[in-house]
């Protein structure tokens, strides 16, 4: 129950009052509330939560990180196989 | 998908846990708060890919684990009133209550329904207004702004016919019990990302202040999980002790600050029981009196309920970080997720349930020779 999925935001549109979207997690759409990320926009990228949007991801971060850490993978390949201890 | 596919790069990921493997010069105890994490360390195999030198425990960080059998109780008498719709996320449905569990009530003729979202919840009050609608809004401070919101969108509506019976806990609480306890083992905090991602973690320099320990805010997929240890080793190396956010396409320092103002609106700070660890002061969140309508246990009368838990479990400790499940007597034997004796059997969140479901009872014997 406690694990936010992420998924992409296809469709937005206003239910009861609140700013619903339809979201697509690979292919599987459910519905969620963005009530709570304002600035939410189809083709934004967000963790949902039982239903709920709980943070937009951020695609430059994201590929910051990425490379960063293939940075580390490369380094050990550069470097070659470690000499056993 | 985007972001998904990459954060499970094998390579990658081999490639940090070598980082880490390099780095390491002693030996280390961590503890990653959240349940979701524990479940993909253990279904990853994370934890046996790391160097011998990195033990991790597991927190406490799955709701349905921690919510007090009392609170199961008093869920159970509401779901069995004939006038009820009792709806709560799945997860619940087996927990052990004292002597029966939601799905019992369920086969024996009451009205007990799955939701996905607090706001299904809504929506069957709005459908059936000779029904009084009752949701089981447990969890951290993930699921409190989608629960707060059921409060808020029953009010909107006029609903006469909604109540919610809350178990909320917060995470910054809790780690300063484990921190506190003279026992503690840990000496570096995972932080559960999508609580972050929500709350932010301002909350947590005047912890890292107080306890001396460095904590890192960590993601969900295997990349996210090794980057957040790679980060948490290199600052017990290097002697800091600071916050560090090794999630940062989801993660800001404010966090969600609409989420919050709606928490803070429903919500205040109470006391809170945890399953198996016991009272921690203003550890829980509870509706603010102008809520009253909406709180079940005020509708319902149950607030006097009272439970006293089985002996046999162990989850209290192995929630707190000093014992594995596979130290419990019970484990895999009176105890399975067929027949859960505790919570931590029950939720896939728990860690006596990962252990299962992945065979780590199978490896007792190595695990116990290694800790040595
Ligand atoms: S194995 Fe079962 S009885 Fe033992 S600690 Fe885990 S939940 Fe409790």
């Amino acid at each position: 129950m406690c694990l936010g999925v992420p998924g992409k935001i296809v469709e937005t549109y206003e239910k009861g009052g609140l700013k619903m979207a339809k979201v697509d997690f690979g292919g599987i759409f459910r519905e969620a509330c963005l009530d709570y990320v304002d600035d939410a926009k189809v083709g934004d990228y967000c963790v949902i939560h039982v239903g709920f949007a709980i943070s937009i991801l951020s695609e430059a971060e994201a590929m910051e990180t990425l490379e960063l850490l293939r940075q580390i993978g490369s380094i050990e390949e550069e470097l070659g196989p470690e000499i056993p201890s | 998908m985007k972001y998904v596919t990459e954060y499970r790069d094998a390579a990658l990921v081999k490639g940090v846990i070598e980082e880490i493997r390099r780095t390491v010069t002693r030996p280390w105890t961590l503890m990653e708060i959240c349940g979701g994490q524990t479940h993909a360390i253990v279904r990853h195999g994370i934890d046996q890919l790391l160097p011998p030198q990195i033990e991790l425990v597991h927190g406490p960080g799955c709701p349905v684990c921690v919510t007090p059998l009392e609170l199961i109780d008093k869920a159970l008498s509401i779901a069995a009133r004939p006038d009820v719709i009792f709806c709560s996320y799945g997860d619940m449905l087996r927990v052990p209550g004292s002597n029966r569990d939601l799905f019992s009530v369920k086969a024996q003729g009451g009205d007990v329904r799955v939701v996905y979202s607090p706001l299904d919840a809504v929506n069957l009050a709005q459908q059936n207004p000779d029904k009084q609608v009752v949701f089981f809004a447990i969890g951290f401070e993930t699921t409190a702004p989608p629960n707060v919101m059921s409060v808020l969108q029953a009010q909107r509506l006029g609903l006469k016919n909604f109540s919610i019976l809350v178990s909320h806990v917060r995470v910054p609480p809790a780690m300063s019990a484990i921190l506190s306890s003279p026992h503690n083992r840990v000496q570096g905090f995972l932080l559960a990302g999508h609580v972050n991602a929500v709350m932010g973690y301002w909350e947590y320099p005047p912890l890292v202040e107080k306890f001396k320990i460095p904590m890192v805010v960590t993601g969900f997929e295997p990349l996210d999980i090794v980057q957040g240890i790679l980060k948490t080793v290199q600052l017990l190396e290097e002697g800091k002790v600071e916050v560090a956010n090794a999630y940062q396409r989801a993660v800001t320092l404010e966090g969600l600050k609409p989420a919050q103002a709606a928490i803070n609106k429903v919500f205040m700070e109470c006391d809170r029981k945890w399953r198996g660890i016991g009272m921690i002061p203003m550890s829980g969140w509870c509706l603010r009196p102008e809520f009253d309508e909406f709180n079940a246990e005020k509708r319902f009368d149950v607030e006097a309920i009272q439970a006293e838990e089985s002996p046999l479990c162990i989850a209290g400790e192995i929630l707190q970080g000093l014992k594995k499940p596979h130290h419990c007597s019970a484990f895999g034997k009176q105890c399975t997720p067929e027949n859960p004796l505790g919570a931590t059997m029950v939720s896939s969140e728990g860690a006596c349930a990962a252990y299962y479901r992945y065979g780590r009872m199978l490896t007792t014997e190595h695990t116990e020779n290694a800790e040595i």
